[in-house]
C-alpha cells in the first residue's frame, strides 16, 4: 500500500464516517488539512465568520439530524473560540466531533506561537478528548471519536492534531470495529425493574411522565405516546424534551419547571408516581429540591447512570436506552385509566392557563403563536437564542414532533440560535428553519449573516426586540426594585442601534420591521415565502415578563402568576 | 461522612491522572489520597483513591469515575476484605548518640527501618497500615521531626474463601 499524509488520512477517515459537512475556520497549522479538504468533493466545507459560529452550527446540524456534527478550528485562538460551543453541546448531550489544529509536537508546552492547551481546557466540557501523537493512531482515534460522540449519552469529542502529524506519512487503513474496554454503554433495561414500573403504574392513582431531552436523542417519541395512551398517563416535558410528545395531545401538560405551566408543576407536586425518561432533575426543573414531588414514588429511565439519584433519590432506576425500555414498558403494562387524576388536572388547566394580555400592542407571545400558526403542518425547525423570547417560545409554540426545537438548555448560551439554525438548515434543507432571537443574543453571532448569505443557507431570523436584555431585566424588576443595571440595549423611542433592517440589507439579506400587531402575520408569511435569509425585527412591548415563574430556589408550586 | 477506599483500573496513558484529578476538583469531591502505579499488565494502572464522602456522594464518585472513558473498572473496597499499605519516610533529629540509640530502639520495636544516617539526623522508613504509621510518627515526634514524605494508600482486595 502506498503512503499518504496525515491530513489525507484524516479526510479519508471523515469520509469513512459519512461526514457530509464541516463547519470551520482555517489557520496556519491547518494549511495542509484545508488543502486536502479542498480536494475532497464529498465533504462540504462551510466557512463561518467566527469559530463560535462553526461549533454552534455543527451542534444545530447534529440536533436537527441526529448525526454527528463536525467543526474545525486552528490552534490557539481558533481552538479557544470553540470552547463555549463545546460546553453548550456537552450540557445538552449533542454528538459532535471538534477538530483543532495544534502546534508542532516538539513545540507543545513551549508557549509556542498560537499554542493553547486545548486538551486541558476542554477536559471537563467534552465526553472525551484526544491529542494525536502519531499518525498511525489517527484512523483509530477518528473511529473512536465518532463512536464515543454518538453512542450512550452522546456528547462532544475533541481531536487535537499537531501540524507535524498532518504531514507525517502512513498507509491508510480504517478500522472496522471499535473496542474501548472502559466504554461499554448499557442499552437494554433490566426487565425486573421495568416490571416494577409497570406494577407501580397499575397501583398508583396519580402517575406522571416527566420527559426530557434523552427521549428525543433516543428516538422514543412514538413509544412514549403509546405508553401514555395505553396506561392513560399525563405527560410533562422539560425544556429539552419539548417535541417528544405532541403539545396538542389532551394528555400533554406542556413544560414543567421555572417557566413551566402551573398545571404541570402542580401535577408534579401532587403525583404519586413520576416516571422520568431521559431527564436529569435539573435545578430549573425541580426548584427547591427537598420539596420536589413530595408524594411521589420516582422511577427513572436513563442511559447515563450518573444522572440517576444525583439530585433526587430514585426508587426504581432503569439504566438503558429510553426507546427500548419504554417499548417494553408499554407492552408490559396493563391498560388502565386515571379518570379522577385527569379531572383534577383539567380543573387546574382551566384555572391556570398560559395567558398574556392580548390588546393591540405587539406582544411577544402573540408573535410566537402567529409563527406557530404560520408553519402549522409544515416541516419546520425552530431554534432560539437565550432569554425571555426563548421561554415564550417554549411556552407558546406547540411542538408536535421531536427534533423541531433546538435551543441551548443546559448552558443557556446567548448567540447559539442563529448559527445552530444555519447548521440545522444544512442538515435539513427541505425544512423551514427559524431562529427566534432576542435583540441582545442575536448580536453575539450576527457575523454569520455573511455565511448564510454567501453559502445560500436561507434561515429566517425573527427578533423579538424589546430593547433590553429582557430576562435579566425581568429579574431586576421582580427582585431588585426595578434597578435596570446594565440591561437596557436601546432607549425607548430613540433610533435603533443597530438598525436590524439595514444590518440585514448590508449583508445582502432581506430586512423587515414590524411595529404594528396587524402586520405580524403578513411579515411572517413574507419572510417564509422569500427564498433567501430574512431578518424580521418585531418591535415588541418593552417590559413584558415571562410568567408563570418559580423564583430560583423556591418550591415549584410557589409560582408567580403575573397577570391577575 | 466517612472514608472509602476505591481501587480504579485505568488506561496507562498520559493525561489519565489529570482526568481523574480534574473530575474530583470540578465536582467538589474530597480526595484524601491518591496513589497510582502500573499493574501486572503494562497497559493498565491502578489508582487507589481514598475519598471522604457521604454514601450518596460516594455513589456519584463511583459512577462519575466509571463514566470516564479511560477508566476500565472501579472497585469499592470499603465493604469487603482488603489489605492496604502506606509507605512513610521520616527525617528525625538525632544530634547525639544517646538520642540515636533511642530512635534505633523505637525502630527495632516497630519493625521500621533506618535507611539513611547523617550527622544530625536519620531517615526512618515504615510500611504499614494507617494505624501503624500514625503510631510511629507519634513515637518519633518528641525527638523532632524535620520532614515527612508519605505515599497515599495502596490496596488490594483479598480473595474471599469459598466464594
Ligand atoms: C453568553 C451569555 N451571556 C450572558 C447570559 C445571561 N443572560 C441570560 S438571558 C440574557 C438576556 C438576553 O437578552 P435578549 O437576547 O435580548 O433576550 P430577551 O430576554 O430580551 O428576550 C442574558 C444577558 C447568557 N445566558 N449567555
Ligand atoms: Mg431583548
Amino acid at each position: 500500500m502506498s503512503k499518504i499524509s496525515g491530513a489525507e488520512i484524516l479526510v479519508k477517515s471523515l469520509c469513512e464516517e459519512g461526514v457530509e459537512v464541516i463547519f470551520g475556520y482555517p489557520g496556519g497549522v491547518l494549511l495542509s488539512l484545508a488543502d486536502k479538504l479542498y480536494a475532497e468533493k464529498s465533504i462540504r466545507f462551510i466557512l463561518t465568520r467566527h469559530e463560535q459560529g462553526a461549533v454552534h452550527a455543527a451542534d444545530g446540524y447534529a440536533r436537527a439530524t441526529g448525526k454527528v456534527g463536525v467543526c474545525l478550528a486552528t490552534s490557539g485562538p481558533g481552538a479557544t473560540n470553540l470552547v463555549t460551543g463545546i460546553a453548550t453541546a456537552n450540557m445538552d448531550s449533542v454528538p459532535m466531533v471538534a477538530i483543532t489544529g495544534q502546534v508542532r509536537s516538539s513545540l507543545i508546552g513551549n508557549d509556542a506561537f498560537q499554542e493553547a492547551d486545548i486538551i486541558g481546557i476542554t477536559r471537563s466540557i467534552t465526553k472525551h478528548n484526544y491529542l494525536v501523537k502519531d499518525v498511525k493512531d489517527l484512523p483509530r482515534i477518528v473511529k473512536e471519536a465518532f463512536f464515543i460522540a454518538s453512542t450512550g449519552r452522546p456528547g462532544p469529542v475533541l481531536i487535537d492534531l499537531p501540524v507535524d502529524v498532518t504531514l507525517q506519512q502512513d498507509e491508510f487503513k480504517y478500522p472496522r470495529t471499535v473496542d474501548i474496554r472502559g466504554y461499554k454503554p448499557t442499552y437494554g433495561g433490566h426487565i425486573g425493574q421495568i416490571k416494577k414500573i409497570a406494577r407501580a403504574i397499575e397501583q398508583k392513582k396519580k402517575p406522571l411522565l416527566y420527559v426530557g431531552g434523552g427521549a428525543i436523542i433516543s428516538g422514543a417519541a412514538a413509544e412514549i405516546v403509546e405508553l401514555s395512551h395505553k396506561a392513560d398517563i399525563p405527560v410533562t416535558m422539560t425544556f429539552m424534551g419539548l417535541g417528544a410528545f405532541p403539545a396538542d395531545d389532551p394528555l400533554s401538560l406542556g413544560m414543567l419547571g421555572m417557566h413551566g405551566t402551573a398545571y404541570a408543576n402542580m401535577a408534579v407536586q401532587e403525583a404519586d408516581l413520576i416516571i422520568a425518561i431521559g431527564a436529569r432533575f435539573d435545578d430549573r426543573v425541580t426548584g427547591r429540591i427537598d420539596t420536589f414531588a413530595p408524594n411521589a414514588t420516582i422511577a427513572h429511565i436513563d442511559i447515563d447512570p450518573t444522572s440517576v439519584s444525583k439530585n433526587v433519590r430514585v426508587d426504581i432506576p432503569v439504566i438503558g436506552d429510553a426507546k427500548t425500555i419504554i417499548k417494553e414498558l408499554a407492552a408490559e403494562v396493563n391498560k388502565k385509566d386515571h379518570i379522577e387524576w385527569h379531572r383534577t388536572i383539567a380543573k387546574w388547566k382551566k384555572e391556570y392557563p398560559l395567558k398574556y394580555k392580548d390588546d393591540d400592542q405587539v406582544h411577544p407571545q402573540y408573535v410566537i403563536e402567529t409563527i406557530c400558526d404560520a408553519v402549522k403542518d409544515k416541516d419546520a425547525v425552530i431554534c432560539s437564542e437565550v432569554g425571555q423570547h426563548q421561554m415564550w417560545t417554549a411556552q407558546f409554540f406547540k411542538f408536535a414532533k421531536p427534533r423541531t426545537w433546538i435551543s441551548s438548555g443546559g448552558l443557556g448560551t446567548m448567540g447559539f440560535g442563529f448559527p445552530a439554525a444555519m447548521g440545522a438548515k444544512v442538515g435539513r434543507p427541505e425544512a423551514i428553519v427559524i431562529d427566534i432571537a432576542g435583540d441582545g443574543s442575536i448580536q453575539m453571532n450576527i457575523q454569520e449573516l455573511a455565511t448564510v448569505v454567501m453559502e445560500r443557507i436561507p434561515v429566517k431570523i425573527f427578533i423579538l426586540n424589546n430593547g433590553y436584555l429582557g430576562m435579566v431585566r425581568q429579574w431586576q424588576e421582580l427582585f431588585y426594585s426595578r434597578r435596570y443595571a446594565f440591561t437596557p440595549l436601546s432607549k425607548e423611542g430613540a433610533t435603533q442601534c443597530p438598525d436590524f433592517v439595514k444590518l440585514a440589507e448590508s449583508y445582502g439579506a432581506k430586512g423587515i420591521r414590524v411595529t404594528d400587531k396587524s402586520k405580524v402575520r403578513e411579515a411572517i408569511d413574507t419572510a417564509l415565502k422569500e427564498e433567501g435569509t430574512v431578518v424580521v425585527d418585531f418591535v415588541i412591548s418593552r417590559e413584558e415578563n415571562v410568567f408563570p415563574m418559580v423564583p430560583a430556589g423556591e418550591s415549584i408550586d410557589k409560582m408567580i402568576h403575573g397577570l391577575a | 461522612m466517612g472514608k472509602f477506599v476505591l481501587s480504579a483500573l485505568v488506561e496507562n496513558k498520559f493525561g489519565v491522572l489529570a482526568r481523574v484529578a480534574g473530575l474530583f476538583s470540578a465536582r467538589g469531591f474530597n480526595i484524601d489520597s491518591l496513589a497510582v502505579g502500573e499493574t501486572e499488565d503494562v497497559t493498565v494502572s491502578r489508582m487507589t483513591i481514598v475519598v471522604d464522602a457521604d454514601e450518596r456522594t460516594l455513589e456519584q464518585v463511583k459512577k462519575q469515575l466509571n463514566k470516564l472513558i479511560d477508566v476500565i473498572r472501579v472497585q469499592d473496597l470499603t465493604g469487603g476484605r482488603y489489605v492496604d499499605r502506606e509507605l512513610i519516610m521520616i527525617k528525625v533529629k538525632a544530634e547525639n548518640t544517646n538520642i540515636r540509640e533511642k530512635i534505633v530502639q523505637i525502630v527495632d520495636s516497630t519493625g521500621a527501618e533506618i535507611i539513611d544516617v547523617a550527622k544530625k539526623s536519620v531517615i526512618v522508613e515504615e510500611t504499614g497500615d494507617e494505624h501503624k504509621i500514625k503510631a510511629l510518627v507519634e513515637l518519633l515526634r518528641p525527638y523532632g521531626i524535620i520532614e515527612i514524605a508519605r505515599t497515599g494508600k495502596i490496596a488490594l482486595q483479598s480473595e474471599t474463601n469459598g466464594k
